[in-house]
């Protein structure tokens, strides 16, 4: 039980007040950030982080590192008030967030999104805190081949959740693939698809695409449907996150598998994101009425919320144990933990005892304060529905713009944003799901570098994904859940004779 | 209503952090008179962009400028982005840019139409240095042995980035030895080194600061520096051994040299007394006890350069690089 020793202490470096403090700036801070569409968890650490330059270590990582937690709440509430991610990882609350807001049950989602997270990072927050060193070493079982099975797995849980045509879904997926290419390919160092333009070089960038095609689409649909905006009529009160509490406990298994799924892809390091679609998937796939999920169901926004929080908190374990940041903000504050003087990797646990478990323990902390703020907002949050559509619809335009510009500092990217905002709707309009397409943006990338880094490691040979019992365990896992709805499909008559 | 207030007082915390670097410092001629944008051609988290960010938290601390340093990334296009951006900023002196060696190695391998001489040099703030590194389980405890085992047969390397520095150090390996290897590119060094820690690769050349927590785990081994002489820093890492205990490649007989720029440059056409500017306010960042901190920790060769030094060592390290990377193949067609 040295752990809890150490931990006892911990909280006592935590608890400084100064460090409170922080703390609550922290948070806050965060969900700003988060709130705002493309200003980033990691944009917003990287501005501030020179600013800590002058505190001691343990007050900058808790800052920061609160910032961070912040983001993480802050992310959820555009999702789910005007269908607008503010982070990457929130796009898939979206997809059961909003109907549940256009439904007059914002609070409640908002409630449930809130608490999830909650209980997703403290889950994993108990695991870095007991299982640290046995974590690290599972990372490091985790090459190319491991990373793409992951990746895999991720595309096998999702797919086949479209409903409709199966067709129009693989369409849209292949569309997310192309854009996905545009750019700089990480293995040959060469351009690809960018014509000659400097615009191009970046990439198609994945916040940019999503402001677009979910927040601009959908506001270009509200003008159609004659400016009115569902969900004006809820009535929210801090009953209704009593309301909502008392409900939650039911989904508990939900809870576990979700924060499970969000521990494993922080870990691995795959990150919130995919953890988040992964979650999602596989919830929707364990449902008995599948067909009720993106019409606003709370379980829609239970599984995504819980892994994503999950996975960013647990993100931070292989960047403190290995120097290997788990998601773009673990990687600036990977970038802080040098400048500090700190060497992240396997010797900071043993030589910076004050500074690791100052962290963990502002992490319960942090997310203690964090749920408590966020929900005393959640009214506040909910009553930005009540205001005229033709004023809010503005204002969202106007913010969707400068979450465009502020993800590159370009100019091109709210060109971008308006196109697919267009593309947004007319794809909505004929029935192509947007899902698929934004998964494959978002992992496209990662997913083909980790193949092709397989296959340069094998030299050609597929044999390398089923060459231990870790990568072949995932990929069968994976293969499985492709062809389930297949198989179940061909298995359903027999089972049901007459 | 609330929204626009939030985001204003997002945009208000991000003027208030630019504030807090303003106090008026009274010094050279020419002085900034708006805020200065620091590019950064590479993601957020990597070294230049650690460097970026430790002479922007200088900058400030110190006082040393009126105005704010605003770091930022400008990293498509392996850092063309950025470089295109400072060319076509010609005549403003409140732009500034860090390289790595991607100066170089970015217009040759995608024929982007930029060249060094497209900035204004202003000053070389150090040298970052490679070493080879192997996991500390492998039989190889020297040069020779390692080379040994290349001939016998395809060991692997992994690096940061595609026809970058770590490939072009693998390139002139395969032609010291004669010895073939499989390069694995990855995204970042810190990624490079834990596929090392857990035997996904054989080999690395990452920089020290990129694998120097993980040699005092004990669970990598530096085998030699890519340097013509030792690294610098006294004491010891390990319990055995320090910086300064690692063999050159040459005296272990590989002759096999590489360090990469981390050189800061102005925008093309400042005038002279804006180069003086900033030229005299690096050399005070290299002063601090934080820089030399940093230095320290990342076992960095110290030279620094300015003005015609600084030129003409950038003339002889670009015919370098196109040498080298005409005889990787790396040149794109027609550059």
């Amino acid at each position: 039980m040295e752990e809890i020793q150490l931990l006892g202490h911990g909280f006592a470096v935590a608890l400084q007040w100064e460090n409170v403090l922080l703390m609550v700036a922290g948070i806050v801070l965060g969900v700003l950030i988060g709130v705002l569409p493309g200003l980033g968890g990691a944009n917003g650490i990287a501005i501030l982080l020179p600013l800590t330059f002058t505190l001691p270590p343990v007050s900058a990582i808790i800052l920061l590192s609160c910032i961070y937690w912040g983001a993480l709440f802050g992310g959820a509430i555009t999702s789910i008030l005007f269908n607008i991610p503010g982070e990457p990882w929130s796009v898939a609350t979206t997809f059961d967030g909003y109907p549940m807001a256009q439904q007059g049950k914002a609070g409640e989602a908002l409630t449930a999104a809130f608490t999830s997270s909650f209980v997703g990072a403290f889950v994993a927050v108990v695991m870095i805190t007991f299982l640290a060193p046995l974590v690290a070493q599972f990372a490091l079982q985790f090459g190319p081949p491991e990373f793409f099975a992951v990746m895999f797995l991720s595309f096998a849980c999702f797919i086949g959740l479209a409903r409709g045509s199966p067709l129009k879904a693989l369409a849209a997926m292949m569309f997310g693939f192309l854009l996905a290419g545009v750019g700089m390919d990480g293995v040959t160092g060469q351009l690809r698809m960018t014509f000659g333009s400097m615009e191009l070089m970046r990439g198609i960038d994945f916040l940019v695409v999503v402001i677009g095609l979910f927040g601009l689409s959908e506001i270009f649909q509200s003008i159609e449907e004659g400016l009115r905006f569902k969900g004006a009529r809820a009535r929210i009160t801090l009953g209704t996150v009593l309301r909502t509490w008392a409900e939650l406990p039911r989904h508990w298994a939900l809870f576990i598998r979700s924060s499970l799924i969000g521990c494993w892809m922080g870990i691995t390091p795959a990150g919130a994101t995919p953890a988040s679609f992964m979650s999602y998937g596989v919830a929707r796939r364990m449902a008995k009425d599948k067909d009720s999920f993106g019409r606003g169901r709370m379980e829609g926004v239970v599984a995504p919320e819980t892994a994503a929080h999950a996975a960013g908190t647990s993100a931070l374990l292989p960047m403190l144990s290995l120097g290997v940041p788990g998601s773009p903000t673990a990687a600036v504050l990977l970038g802080g933990l040098i400048m500090w003087g700190l060497q992240p990797g396997p010797m900071l646990f043993v030589e910076q005892k004050d500074f690791v478990w100052g962290l963990i323990a502002s992490m319960y902390l942090g997310n203690i304060v964090g749920l408590i703020i966020v929900l005393a907002a959640v009214p506040w949050f909910a009553a930005i529905l009540r205001v005229p559509f033709s004023i809010i619809a503005a204002i969202i335009l106007m913010v969707c713009a400068i979450g465009a510009y502020t993800v590159n500092s370009a100019e091109f990217d709210v060109v971008l944003m308006l196109i697919f905002g267009v593309i947004g709707y007319v794809m909505k309009k004929l029935d192509y799901p947007l899902a698929p397409l934004v998964l494959a943006l978002v992992l496209g990338d990662r997913t083909e570098e980790s193949f092709r880094q397989s296959l340069l490691l094998s030299e050609g040979s597929l044999a390398v994904f089923f060459s231990n019992w870790l990568v072949g365990g995932i990929m069968t896992l994976g293969l499985v859940m492709l062809f389930y709805p297949t198989l179940s499909k061909l298995w359903a008559p027999r089972m049901q004779p007459a | 209503m609330m929204l626009r207030r939030r985001q204003l007082a997002a945009m208000g915390a991000g003027l208030g952090a630019a504030a807090l670097a303003a106090p008026a410092f009274a010094q050279a001629a020419w002085q900034p008179q708006r805020p200065v944008q620091f590019i950064v051609p590479a993601g957020t988290g990597g070294g230049a962009d650690q460097m970026a960010r430790v002479i922007q938290g200088i900058v400030s601390k110190h006082n040393l400028m009126n105005r704010p340093l605003m770091v930022v990334n400008k990293a498509g296009g392996a850092g063309a982005e950025g470089f295109l951006e400072a060319r076509n900023s010609r005549g403003n002196p409140h732009v500034l840019i860090i390289s790595l060696s991607n100066l170089f190695t970015t217009p040759m391998s995608t024929g982007i139409p930029f060249t060094w001489r497209d900035l204004t040099p202003i000053r070389m703030m150090a040298l970052d240095e490679f070493v080879l590194w192997v996991n500390a389980e492998s039989p190889w405890q020297n040069v020779a042995q390692f080379v040994e085992a290349a001939k016998a047969g395809r060991l692997r390397m992994g690096g940061t980035g595609s026809r970058q520095e770590d490939q072009i150090i693998t390139v002139a390996l395969q032609r010291a030895t004669g010895a073939t290897f499989t390069y694995v590119p990855f995204r970042g060094g810190g990624e490079v080194s834990t596929q090392l820690v857990g035997r996904h690769i054989d080999s690395t050349v990452n920089n020290p600061i990129e694998a120097v927590t993980h040699w005092r785990a004990g669970t990598l081994r530096p085998l030699c520096v890519f340097d013509s002489r030792r690294l610098p820093g006294e004491g010891r890492i390990t319990e055995t051994m320090g910086w300064q205990d690692i063999p050159t490649c040459k005296e272990s007989g590989l002759d096999v040299e590489y360090l990469m720029l981390r050189g800061i440059f102005g925008a093309p056409g400042i005038t002279p007394a804006q180069t003086a500017f900033w030229v005299n306010l690096l050399e005070r960042v290299a002063e601090t006890p934080e820089w030399r901190e940093l230095m320290a920790q990342g076992a960095f060769n110290t030279t620094s350069l300015t003005g015609a030094p600084f030129s003409e060592w950038l003339g002889r390290e670009e015919e370098r690089h196109r040498t080298l990377m005409q005889e990787a193949g790396f040149l794109a067609a027609g550059g």
